[in-house]
């Protein structure tokens, strides 16, 4: 199976800072590949090559077994690859379903004068976010009276919707509480069993290891870890993302000043 | 869950009485403003026209210039822009109108479509700069606002050797121009300028509820950032609002050169205020994506019947200005008010 998106050996430098080294990345379709990493890791810079902002400095980038060269994020979106940034990419103060169908508005009309089809994107707009399973009162609402939770799941309906073949999320879960996360985790799982690729770029193992099937780790620019679901434990992956060594030392250092 | 409901509406959507709805409007708090300040002013008359239509007719005179371009400084404010040079644009437009016509000798469509391209590119300079320097438009505008009141000045005096521009009724072609932009109708004499106004609300409303461009103006004001994530071309949205607002200065130009039969050099200047104040009374947000067409036009209808009532009323007319400072800060505050509590107070 050729897999949905894929970077081999990929170097970014930025003048004379190195900003990843020998990143190598399998994204198979149809599943969770999780994307672990501290702050500092490179996770941003891997996510704004992938989503098209930025280009690989050497090393390959291949979507679907093919060459990859993006000159922007609407070249990225245009070939199946969407991003839902962390700073949400919806309007507050607009509707549900504006912000559903903005930048892609359905318009009826003819000859040159077009407008908005604005019951048949409302109908759209609720169908589709119900068969993610967001049940919302209403699409007329501001979406900035929904919770974080259910913006960024509005956001994954929405790019699943427009034939996103791959799905980046840049770190979905950090904003949120406990409950929130979970929804949008739900999310998650639900692009996937559509057949999304969802590549999800995190700091929380524990929210990685309840959705991800394949976790890579990225520590100081380079990928330090490739695991798959059947051989790795929560514990496991924790550790290794932490440095190991390190966290048992921080935990002895606490344990002291504790007592 | 009930199976009982066969309407595809949904359960637990309380059904939002007219009462509810009317108060989510933008222009909801302008609407209550009109109302009463027409009963302050209907009551207080003591020449017993001010509700006649021949007081109607003055009031929609004054209020009509004001809400043509309110309407567009809305849609750009909407659009998280400003724009201070819309005034003194007004009078440019129509100093170069009688200037093209008394003194290059051209006749008056000629000079008025010249004038719209004019005006067209002193919006796109505005935008272009606003977009490629990303300073605040206040600035830019402001700058552009010195430039041609000082512009305006200077080159009326050097070409005319006075501070107006005068004889634009000897040009050919002014009578069917004015019939078209500066005529009056019916026995109370209303102004035309009503009824482009009338016709400008109503285009300004569908596009910005029912149109692509509309829904992009919210966007591009409520959250540029996101905005362009999604896809919308956000700069070639603002650039679009300063043409607008620009072309919309220049048709009152029109208006005042072809009605006045000539134009004062500080003609304008000090109006981009009574937009502002159209467009901030009738709802718009000052920081942008929210705001609606139809409460920039209610916001200059307060601002006509305040120039009306007050004389009507026998009140010193030297505090009408106050009394506009009274209603802007009165409305922006239930403005705000309302809004909070009709989006049922959460965030």
């Amino acid at each position: 199976m050729t897999n949905a998106l894929e970077l081999k050996d990929v170097e970014k430098t930025f003048g004379s800072v190195l900003a990843l080294r020998g990143v190598s990345l399998e994204v198979a379709p149809a599943s969770v590949t999780c994307v672990l990493g501290d702050n500092g890791a490179g996770k941003s810079t891997l996510i704004k090559i992938l989503s098209g902002v930025h280009k690989q400095s050497t090393g390959l980038f291949q979507v679907e077994g093919k060459d990859a060269v993006f000159d922007s994020p609407r070249d990225a979106l245009a070939n199946g690859i969407a991003t839902v940034f962390q700073d949400l990419a919806t309007i507050p103060l607009m509707s549900v379903w504006r912000n559903f169908f903005l930048g892609n508005e359905i318009r009826t009309g003819f000859g040159p004068f077009k407008w908005l089809d604005v019951n048949k994107m409302k109908d759209i707009a609720k169908q589709e976010l119900l068969a993610m399973g967001i049940d919302l009162r209403d699409t007329n609402q501001p979406i900035g009276t929904l919770s974080g939770g259910e913006r960024q799941a509005v956001a994954i309906a929405r790019a699943v919707h427009f034939g996103a073949k791959v799905l980046i999320l840049d770190e979905p879960t950090s904003a949120l509480g406990v409950r929130q996360s979970g929804i949008v985790l739900k999310y998650v799982l639900a692009a996937k069993e559509r057949g999304v690729a969802v590549v999800f770029i995190t700091h929380n193992p524990h929210h990685a290891y309840l959705v991800g099937d394949r976790f890579y780790l990225l520590n100081r620019g380079r990928m330090i870890g490739r695991y798959e679901r059947d051989n790795v434990q929560l514990e496991e992956l924790t550790k290794a993302m932490a440095g190991g060594a390190e966290l048992e030392a921080l935990t002895h250092e606490i344990a002291v000043v504790r007592k | 869950m009930t199976t009982v409901s066969t309407t595809p509406k949904d359960e637990r959507v309380k059904n939002a009485g007219l009462l509810v709805k009317a108060l989510r409007r933008p222009e909801f708090g302008a609407f209550l403003g009109a109302i009463a300040i027409f009963i302050l002013f209907a009551s207080t008359d003591t020449t017993g026209n001010f509700a006649a239509l021949g007081g109607i007719a003055g009031w929609t005179d004054i209020a009509a210039p004001i809400g043509i371009v309110g309407i567009a400084v809305a849609l750009l404010m909407i659009g998280g822009e400003f724009d201070l040079s819309s005034g003194v644009l007004v009078g440019t437009t129509g100093l170069l109108i009688g200037m093209l016509v008394t003194n290059v000798g051209l006749d008056i469509w000629s000079s008025i479509a010249i004038a719209l391209v004019f005006a067209a590119g002193i919006g796109f300079i505005n935008g272009y700069v606003v977009i490629k320097t990303k300073l605040p438009s206040f600035i830019v505008t402001l700058a552009t606002f010195f430039v041609l009141k000082g512009a305006n000045m200077a080159f009326t005096k050097f070409v005319t050797g006075s501070v107006r521009v005068t004889g634009t009724e000897k040009a050919v072609g002014f009578d069917s121009a004015q019939a078209l932009f500066a005529s009056k109708f019916g026995a109370e004499g209303f102004q035309i300028s009503l009824v482009w106004w009338l016709v400008i609300t109503l285009i300004a409303t569908f596009v910005l509820t029912r149109t692509r461009f509309g829904n992009w103006i919210f966007a591009v004001g409520g959250d540029a950032n996101a905005a362009r994530n999604a896809g919308v071309p956000v700069e070639k949205t603002k650039i679009w609002l300063f043409v607008i607002t620009s072309l919309s200065a220049a048709l009152v130009g029109i208006m005042f050169v072809l009605r006045l039969k000539g134009m004062q050099a500080g003609q304008g200047v000090g109006q981009e205020f009574y937009y502002i104040i159209a467009a901030a009374v009738g709802g718009t947000l000052l920081t942008g994506g929210a705001g609606s067409a139809i409460g920039a036009s209610i916001g200059a209808l307060i601002m006509g019947m305040a120039y009306i009532g007050i004389p009507f009323s026998r009140w010193d007319s030297d505090w009408t200005a106050t009394f506009l400072g009274i209603i802007l800060f009165t409305a922006v505050m239930i403005n705000t008010y309302i809004g909070r509590k009709a989006k049922g107070g959460k965030k």
